[in-house]
């Protein structure tokens, strides 16, 4: 596997290398030396290679890192979901100007930009995909997991939806309607999940703590607050 | 291009495996990759539709065996090449040719912080008539294209309603190719699973694909 990986990067080097010199020399050697034995090694020297033409400053990378690292994640979207189950005024508004209603509390930017939520209901119930790369709502989500970039999940969840759900623990009545969003265009969906039973007490801060990442992207449901937390 | 990332439907993709506690980045490098693509997208030599065609470009037997960074890194070296921003032989000594000229960076931190609050809409302001109304029905176009399209194999043919116009867009299938935006409507397309899959799916279920005019003839 490793190998095919790094005969793959060597490929793409020379290939890369071919598309601007097409009579440069590629001789075995020349092939191994493009590309450093070790993967971190090799991005680690890309990044000093392009740190050192000025085409890219380091601590613009760090900031990056640390936003999605750090900063942004699957906690916006559980506000918003909060939000919405605690104040139908701003449900309304969330299911019908997604972009507006989640940039009163703040959130917005890079693979957002364009947003729709769809509600779970006892009748319904939304799923999302892409299943030709992997589009996901990064500002309220933050980025995907490996499981949402998988063949498996971007094969089956348009095909077996029901199935899918099975193997996240979720099994759905077989009356109940599933619609599966494929993120084929700029458009980035969250599911509203269903409020659990047993929360009309609590705030919104701790409605916000039962929201899971994978109810907003449709693969689980929001358990009920466990005894004893809830208060 | 009817490549191996158009993958719904397919079968013996194994179970879906999740991890508990996942890290945003399993290793470093990762997030140096993903941010790198960033900050060179930042000069503007190519498009998010143009990177998204160079990952579909990696052969299907790698694409399936490499994981999503390093797809995104293999990719990545390719379009650095193809726009003239490294050569091999910089790769290869791991330093810029003699007498390169030392750039100022496109992404700043504060470039960086406004890309991540704003982002990059697709969305157009532009004059552009819808060709579909909502509640319409249509058929999704039986196209082939060797180079970039978003619309997936699973749906092309089949018959959908549109269930809502989202506005006007930037075109892939064009802007992927260096060949203009093309901006024209995106609609919700809800399509019944029992027309896409048959008899198998549930009677009441469906799938909501984001369309294209271009993709979209009346039914």
């Amino acid at each position: 596997m490793t190998t095919n990986r790094r005969d793959f990067l060597t490929a793409a080097v020379t290939a890369a290398g071919a598309a601007l010199t097409p009579d440069l020399p590629h001789t075995h050697d020349h092939e191994h030396q493009a590309v450093p034995s070790d993967l971190a090694l090799r991005v680690k020297a890309l990044e000093s290679l392009l740190v050192e033409k000025g085409l890219v400053d380091r601590a613009a990378l760090d900031t990056l890192i640390d936003a999605y690292e750090h900063k942004i994640g699957p906690r916006n979207g559980a506000r918003v979901v909060a939000r919405a189950w605690a104040d139908s005024a701003y449900k309304q508004r969330l299911l019908a100007n997604a972009d507006a209603a989640i940039a009163e509390l703040g959130y917005g930017g890079m693979q957002g930009e364009h947003m729709v939520v769809v509600e779970n209901t006892p009748q319904v119930h939304n799923m999302i995909v892409c299943t030709l790369c992997s589009c996901y709502p990064w500002p309220v989500l933050g980025l995907p997991p490996v499981w949402y970039k998988s063949a498996p999940y971007r094969s089956r969840s348009v095909i077996d939806p029901r199935g899918v759900l099975r193997e996240f623990g979720l099994e759905l009545p077989a009356d109940v309607e599933v619609r599966v969003w494929d993120s084929t265009a700029e458009l980035r969906y969250l599911v509203l999940p269903e409020r659990p039973a047993g929360t009309a007490q609590l705030n919104e801060e701790h409605l916000a703590a039962l929201v899971t990442r994978d109810s907003m992207v449709g693969v689980a449901k929001v358990a009920p607050p466990q005894a004893g937390v809830s208060a | 291009m009817n490549g191996v990332h158009d993958m719904g439907g397919m079968h013996g993709m194994g179970p879906v495996q999740e991890e508990k506690n996942e890290p945003v980045f399993h290793e470093p490098w990762e997030g140096r990759v993903f941010a790198l693509r960033r900050a060179m997208g930042a000069w503007r030599k190519w498009n998010i539709d143009v990177t998204r065609h160079e990952v579909e470009l990696v052969p299907p037997a790698d694409y399936l065996s490499m994981s999503y960074y390093e797809r995104q890194f293999a990719a990545f070296l390719v379009l650095l090449a193809k726009c003239g921003f490294i050569t091999p032989k910089e790769l290869d000594a791991g330093k810029p040719a003699p007498g390169t000229p030392v750039a100022v960076p496109a992404l700043t931190v504060e470039k960086a912080n406004l890309l991540i609050a704003k982002g990059a809409p697709t969305s157009r302001d532009v004059p552009a008539a819808p060709r579909f109304e909502t509640g319409q029905r249509v058929r999704a176009r039986n196209i082939n294209p060797v180079g970039h399209t978003r619309l997936p194999r699973y749906a092309r043919g089949k018959l959908g309603v549109i269930d809502r116009d989202h506005g006007v867009f930037v075109f892939p299938d064009t802007n992927a190719h260096y060949l203009g935006e093309k901006p024209q409507h995106v609609y919700s397309v809800r399509f019944a699973a029992r027309e896409l899959w048959g008899q198998q799916a549930a009677q009441q279920d469906s799938v909501y694909l984001d369309l294209w005019d271009d993709y979209l003839d009346p039914a």
